[in-house]
């Protein structure tokens, strides 16, 4: 059974004694009554102790990078080092208010600045706007700078983007909200873009093309520089999806493909914590013909002094209510200058060592890859569909039962066009005793699989819960402690 | 190589099991002229001592200043245990709780959190949250419109007073879906006024948009916009400053149909403006329009109480270019943070917190405007904010101050040309009666000696 909730332990008058101020001598006699509740809200009655005590207790009942490897395709599962975290939070960056005038934030300032300076270095951008707070925004704002940078050239007809079938789900819905048509083209058989379906998608309604490269499929896309030459050609522009970068950190540039704009997830190549879901930094790169319209504000060096840039006239405008995810940005930079120049290539080198080590002990063991001609990026994709088929043990069971083993699962049915697949990525902060550790659990699955499917099948038995009745919680949605709601 | 395990004669094996002479190999399939060197500008690597005395000495550089700016970003005591707890790695290195099994903990808090951010909204439901208080307020609009497809109409009627950066990334993030916003501008006392909408001849409204207390401090009059919005068949959306509704009358009450928010002053600290937290919230039956995560209760197989994320049919990964937002990641680490903080508060705490800014900032309000020169703009009642006119321009007062060690406030001149010379001062429960005597005395001496109507040194 799960704790309690916090306001099941709560009893009336229970306080924190020392966390809110003093009542005031007298209410508020210049409020009219009818502004003002007429009960207090319905916050728990705890103590200090009962909350720390039952977010401890929470907290002991989630898989995290600092208990347990995280295999997990495309998400960059790497260590978030405490250095970053504690330097991020000195209280001289955590006190600066937003509308602080410049001259009080030098120092601040100077890093985000040398932030932006050193991602434009490492992504062969000319310039980078620190503003998107995630990586679905930084992608809506390149495609929507597209769209500002066609519109510039009064080239009114380009209304569709193209996305390849194996792309993010975030590539497409962002290309829907900035109100192009979405053109899906096939994969080959080899992981590579099919160029006779790309040839057939390009023309006068081209925007651009949306790429991650190495792909969801974990493998580069050979061609690049044809496909670039020919989206060009066209009249379109391409974007890169970072999602995949710590494949080629410090070896390949997005620009260098002929990328025109892309977006960084720092909180994947670049080491920023995960929270549980957030908040993530998504910092967009751009070509110089793009510049005039990055999103605003950015960090501007005039003279010796940094400064906040908020007008632009060009500018696709604002993406955040200030400057963006900055503590995330703060980490993303004490990151970048302890690897230096020299440990950007020890991430890629690393993080691609593990996953063909990986994939290659696994496809020993009997695995299916199905890719198996390919190289794997940083990540690679692994298909159960024979297992399924001998076993009716499924990519979902085969994920839980990773669970009981104490790792976290791999992405699941993802991309989608490969059936029953497992999306593996190692990072390069997994020693080679944890790849082999994980490489024995899923050979002690797959092995009861094929002896007692029904074990992996009712999986995972050694979890604070069994398999969550997700219909139920669809069909009578159970959102909040109370009374049950009419939708 | 700051954060890599392998030995370099485990490197050896595992290229001789993969048939690979070096790591170079492995990349074999790129074409070689796009391989190159890592860029010499960045910097040699450091080790933790050493970037720690580089951010020591740049945090250094960012003088502390005593603030009475708000505009969406407060300074509130923070109790200890919310960062302590919410630091633990089960909570900041935990990935999205997709495998549900594997995120009980963090689950089960974000079902906490919903309950309460619906509590203190007066709102059916509330969701995972949503980047900050300006898309959360442009995803709400967007939701209106979803909502309210009856009404044909793709045009949001906003206060003026609705926090300008709200406003300016909403028109960012929904211009592309040909979404438009109509201007209810102020009128000489600070509230709405609603004659440009009855001159209107537009196609309708499908929803209203205000926010209480809004950018400038005061309330709106929700009667009068409840009743405009059934006049035009549109949506009410509202804004809101949680910390407020510690003490004042929830949306939810006054018939708000989705209400949205900055969740900044919910134990999260200012750190230059991000990382937020995008509130929203809404009635049971916009339930299904609603963007971003839920987490919800259910039983597990074995019939047990269970936490998973739920109705994500709403999102892209599955539904791609027909999700209701191309959002993908909430901000977890900040609703675990507001989770902690709100419970360590109560109820009754938040009131508290609530009522001693906004003492606090009458003595402020009736400091300030003692000094020759200062007045408000208009005499309406306020939460923790209001608009003071000067007799000359405020950003070089502004940097008198600065040099003084006082963040005054915010110039909202520009913004609000309507207003003149237009500053918006905040004072919360940090503040003490002596800083706001500093703050008195030092602005007395500015205006007395007409210091800051010169060069303006600090750009805002």
């Amino acid at each position: 059974m799960p704790p309690e909730l916090i306001f099941e332990k709560a009893r009336p008058g229970r306080r924190a004694h020392a966390q809110a101020p003093a009542p005031e001598a007298a209410p508020p006699a210049d409020l009219p009554a009818e502004l003002i509740r007429e009960q207090d809200a319905r916050l728990p009655e705890v103590s200090e102790l009962d909350v720390v005590r039952h977010y401890t207790r929470l907290s002991k009942l989630n898989f995290s990078i600092d208990t347990n490897s995280y295999p997990l395709g495309s998400c960059t599962m790497k260590y978030n080092p405490r250095g970053c975290h504690r330097l991020a939070s000195l209280p001289g960056f955590l006190d600066v208010h937003p509308a602080a005038p410049d001259s009080a934030a030098q120092g601040l300032l100077e890093c985000l600045y040398e932030l932006q300076e050193m991602l434009a270095r490492v992504t062969g951008m000319e310039a980078i706007s620190l503003a998107p707070m995630a990586g679905a925004q930084g992608e809506f704002a390149g495609v929507a700078m597209f769209n500002a940078y066609h519109r510039a050239r009064e080239d009114y007809e380009r209304d569709e983007i193209i996305v390849p079938d194996a792309a993010h789900g975030t590539n497409p819905a962002t290309a829907a909200m900035c109100g192009l048509k979405v053109r899906e083209i096939a994969t080959g058989k080899d992981g590579d873009i099919e160029l006779e379906a790309l040839d057939a998608a390009l023309g006068p309604r081209t925007a651009g093309i949306m790429l991650t490269n190495p792909s969801t499929l974990g493998v580069f896309e050979r061609r690049i520089l044809d496909i670039s030459k020919r989206v060009h050609a066209a009249g379109g522009l391409l974007y890169y999806d970072g999602a995949n970068l710590n494949a080629l950190l410090g070896r390949v540039r997005p620009g260098d493909m002929g990328f025109d704009a892309m977006h960084l997830n720092l909180h994947k190549t670049f080491s920023t914590p995960h929270g549980g879901g957030g908040p993530g930094a998504g910092a967009v790169g751009v070509a110089a013909s793009l510049k005039p319209f990055l999103p605003v504000p950015l960090v501007e060096k005039m003279g010796g002094a940094y400064r906040w840039r908020s007008e632009a006239p060009q500018s696709i405008g604002r993406l955040a209510a200030n400057g963006g995810n900055i503590g995330v940005l703060l980490r993303a930079w004490v990151y970048l200058r302890m690897l230096g120049r020299e440990g950007l290539r020890r991430v890629s080198d690393h993080a691609v060592l593990n996953a063909n080590y990986l994939a290659f002990r696994l496809a020993e063991a009997g695995f299916d890859l199905a890719y198996p001609s390919r190289r794997a990026g940083h990540e690679f994709v692994v298909s159960l569909k024979r297992l399924r088929d001998e076993t009716g043990v499924s990519a979902a069971d085969f994920a839980k039962a990773m669970l009981d083993e104490g790792f976290h699962a791999p992405t699941v049915y993802f991309p989608l066009l490969v059936p029953e697949c497992l999306l593996i990525e190692p990072t390069e902060t997994e020693s080679p005793e944890a790849l082999d550790a994980l490489i024995d659990a899923m050979v002690r699955i797959r092995d009861q699989a094929l002896s007692d499917p029904e074990a992996v099948i009712s999986a995972p038995h050694r979890m604070p819960i069994r398999r969550p009745d997700e219909v139920l919680a669809a069909r009578k949605p159970d959102l909040a402690y109370g009374p049950a709601l009419e939708s | 190589m700051p954060f890599i395990p392998h030995t370099e004669s485990q490197v050896q094996d595992m290229l001789r099991r993969l048939g690979a002479d070096s790591i170079d190999d492995l990349f074999g399939e790129i074409p070689a002229l796009l391989q190159r060197a890592a860029p010499p500008e960045i910097p040699a690597g450091l080790g933790e001592a050493g970037i720690g005395r580089i951010a020591k000495a740049r945090a250094g550089r960012n003088h502390p200043l005593l603030c009475f700016a708000g505009g969406g970003a407060y300074e509130h005591h923070i109790p200890a245990a919310v960062w302590d707890i919410a630091s633990r790695g089960e909570f900041y290195s935990n990935y999205t709780p997709y495998q549900a099994e594997a995120a009980q903990g963090s689950l089960q808090l974000t079902y906490e959190y919903q309950t309460m951010i619906a509590g203190l909204t007066g709102m059916d439901v509330a969701n995972a949250s949503l980047y900050d208080g300006a898309t959360a307020f442009a995803e709400a609009c967007l939701m209106a419109v979803r909502c309210n497809r009856q009404s044909g109409s793709r045009r949001i009627a906003v206060a003026r007073t609705v926090h300008p950066a709200w406003r300016a990334v909403a028109g960012t993030l929904l211009r592309g879906q040909g979404l438009k916003f109509v201007e209810v501008p102020l009128d000489a006392g600070g509230k709405a006024d609603f004659g440009p909408l009855d001159r209107d001849s537009g196609d309708g409204f499908a929803a209203i948009a205000v926010a209480a207390p809004n950018y400038l401090g005061g309330f709106p009059d929700f009667g009068a916009w409840r009743a405009r919005a059934d006049k035009e068949q549109a949506l009410l959306v509202v804004g809101v400053n949680p910390v407020a509704l510690g003490m004042l009358r929830p949306p939810g009450e006054w018939g708000a149909d989705i209400v949205c928010g900055e969740g900044q002053p919910l134990g999260i600290p200012m750190s230059g403006g991000g990382p937020y937290l995008g509130l929203l919230a809404c009635k049971a039956r916009y339930l299904r329009q609603m963007p971003g995560r839920l987490a919800g209760r259910t039983v597990d197989s074995a019939g047990n109480t269970a936490y998973a994320l739920t109705l994500q049919a709403r999102e892209q990964h599955i539904r791609r270019s027909r999700a209701t937002s191309n959002i993908c990641t909430n901000q977890g680490l900040m609703v675990t943070a507001a989770t902690l903080h709100m419970a360590l508060l109560g109820g009754e705490g938040l009131r508290r917190v609530a009522e001693a800014c906004h003492a606090r900032t009458v003595e402020l309000v009736d400091a300030l405007t003692a000094i020759g020169g200062v007045r408000r703009a208009w005499d309406a009642p306020f939460f923790h904010e209001a608009v003071l006119c000067l007799d000359r321009p405020v950003a070089p007062v502004l940097a008198a101050l600065a040099d003084q060690g006082i963040l005054g406030g915010i110039d909202i001149s520009a913004e609000y040309p309507e207003l003149g010379n237009a500053l918006l001062v905040c004072a919360t429960e940090m503040r003490t009666a002596r800083d706001i005597q500093a703050y008195a005395s030092a602005l007395t001496g500015i205006m007395r000696s007409g210091a800051g109507s010169g060069e303006v040194r600090h750009a805002a």
